[in-house]
């Protein structure tokens, strides 16, 4: 294994310390991604807040089966959407996932792929529900 | 902090009495064992002494013993020479296990994409082969069969000898040769590598598991086994391994068997104990988790659990934190994406065996640090539990 597939030094911050962990009560969207055969299991909640007419992410937290990278990109992808608006977080890209942690082994990209889609997973959960109110 | 190293399934520290053994051939008796002059001479007195105490632990003649490069090259050239030779003999069948070390399973998958029959036995939940199996499907074509010693990864240890007495019974109905690898590298510090004793006509071997230094290994042919040469370049090694001999490397892998396998009693009750100790503690203190490999029939260093609703990995880099070293047979780990071959071949389901993690034990584990592990690793566990969403 050559050294640029270990994990960067950001990599392992977010699995030993990661940010947002937990579970989040009265959550306006949840969304769950992966399965336990795959060795990978994320789930996204958010609360939505409103700034005048612009919805956006009030808090988010979640909560991850899987490894290492597994962990620090779904604690870093809830670090980059904190705040932002919905229409922005949904936005968010594995790639950009990746980059801000420094880079990713090529074994471990689809932990990315998993943590963008739980987030834009439990945006649409949101909007769904929103809708079925309306 | 502490550091705990309980990977020695990985490689070992080397024996100081094999350093010191290595010492003068790297600048005084340097010479080349090919070369005709004294400094050739010194080394090829030097190897030649090294095959014959080699010789002498495995019960063998010095010409049968042969210096590689690692265990995975011995693997390769014990199966692919053999296999060659009897290509010639228009013969394609060969015998493997499913929970072989990659250095055999992926050997033998070129050459089942080079037209070999290729059959992988079953193994038991345990992790035993099935030898009724290996009787059903050893035939008239059959040419080679190779199974390991014991497991690395479960610590499983298969019936060698059992194996090799039903070879001879079907050579002698059959009437024509089947040889019988094994790979031994997991086993050198614990069990007896008398290849007259097991029956063997090949055994490969690593020095780095076993006190020596890293980047040698041992292949035994027995005399009359029809094997060719995969590499080539002149006639050392026998023609068999050409290539420039390591003649530091062998004289220490030479010196570091000696005392592994003048040790292995009590090196062995030693580690048990310690062993012992961890699995009690680790089933005891975490719940939902569970050794696997064979209760008892097992090498005396390995203890592999299964943790559920965790991923290998994660609980790895999460003891490495703690100054703890293990390995997982995570899929994780491997770099491909599914978890490890010998814990599904032994019916664990996937999302178990993600949570696959071993220890072993070496001669300088002390009881302190197994305290330490058992103290650490629930605590590990239930952190990483909690991050888990529930299911």
């Amino acid at each position: 294994m050559s050294i640029n597939k270990l994990y960067s030094e950001k990599v392992m911050d977010h699995f030993l310390h990661p940010r947002n962990m937990g579970e989040l009560p009265n959550a306006d969207g949840v969304a769950t991604v992966g399965n336990p055969v795959c060795g990978d299991v994320m789930k996204v909640y958010i609360k939505v807040g409103k700034k005048g007419e612009e919805e956006y992410i009030e808090d988010v937290k979640f909560q991850t089966l899987g490894c290492g990278a597994a962990i620090a990109t779904s604690s870093i992808a809830t670090e980059m959407i904190k705040g932002k608006k919905l229409s922005e977080a949904v936005e968010i890209t594995n790639q950009a996932i990746a980059e801000a942690l420094g880079g990713l082994p090529p074994a471990k990209m689809h932990c990315s792929v998993l943590a963008a889609e739980a987030v834009k997973k439990a945006i649409e959960n949101y909007k769904k529900q929103a809708r079925q109110k309306s | 902090m502490k550091r705990i190293y309980l990977d020695w399934a990985a490689t070992t520290p080397v024996f100081p009495e094999v350093v010191e053994e290595m010492a003068r051939f790297w600048r005084v008796d340097f010479g080349n064992a090919s070369s005709l002059h004294r400094w050739g001479r010194e080394a090829r007195k030097a190897i030649e002494e090294a095959r014959e105490r080699v010789a002498g632990i495995l019960n063998c003649q010095p010409e049968e013993v042969y210096f590689t490069g690692t265990t995975t090259t011995s693997d390769n050239l014990a199966i692919l020479g053999v296999a060659r030779a009897a290509e010639r003999e228009g013969k394609t069948g060969l015998v493997t296990s499913q929970i072989e070390h990659h250095a055999v399973l992926d050997t033998f998958k070129q050459l089942e994409n080079n037209g070999f029959e290729v059959n992988y036995l079953r193994v038991d939940k345990e992790g035993v082969v099935d030898v009724k199996e290996l009787e059903e499907k050893v035939d008239l074509n059959t040419v080679l069969v190779s199974v390991m010693y014991a497991n690395n990864e479960v610590g499983t240890i298969q019936p060698i000898e059992e194996i090799g007495r039903l070879l001879k019974k079907k050579q002698e109905e059959f009437g024509n040769r089947i040889f019988f690898h094994t790979d031994a590298a997991a086993v050198a510090e614990y069990l007896s590598l008398d290849v007259q004793k097991l029956g063997v006509d090949l055994m490969s071997l690593g020095a780095h598991k076993f006190g020596g230094p890293k980047g040698v290994g041992i292949l035994f042919v027995r005399k009359g086994v029809r094997i060719l040469p995969i590499t080539f370049g002149g006639h050392h090694g026998g023609g068999l391994w050409p290539g420039t001999e390591a003649v530091p490397l062998i004289v220490g892998m030479a010196k570091a068997l000696e005392l592994a396998q003048s040790r292995t009693k009590e090196t062995g009750v030693k580690v048990k104990r310690l062993r012992d100790k961890l699995i009690e503690g680790v089933l005891k203190r975490v719940p939902d988790c569970y050794l696997t490999g064979h209760p008892s029939q097992r090498l005396p260093d390995i203890a592999s659990f299964v943790f559920k609703g965790v991923e290998g990995e994660a609980i790895l880099l999460r003891l490495d934190d703690e100054g703890i070293a293990a390995s997982s047979g995570s899929a994780c780990t491997s770099g491909d994406l599914r978890p490890s071959h010998v814990l599904l071949a032994m019916g664990i389901p996937e999302e178990e065996a993600h949570g696959s993690i071993r220890f072993s034990l070496g001669r300088e584990t002390s009881e302190e640090e197994i305290d330490l592990v058992v103290e650490v690793l629930p605590k590990v566990i239930d952190d990483l539990r909690r991050m888990a969403p529930k299911i």
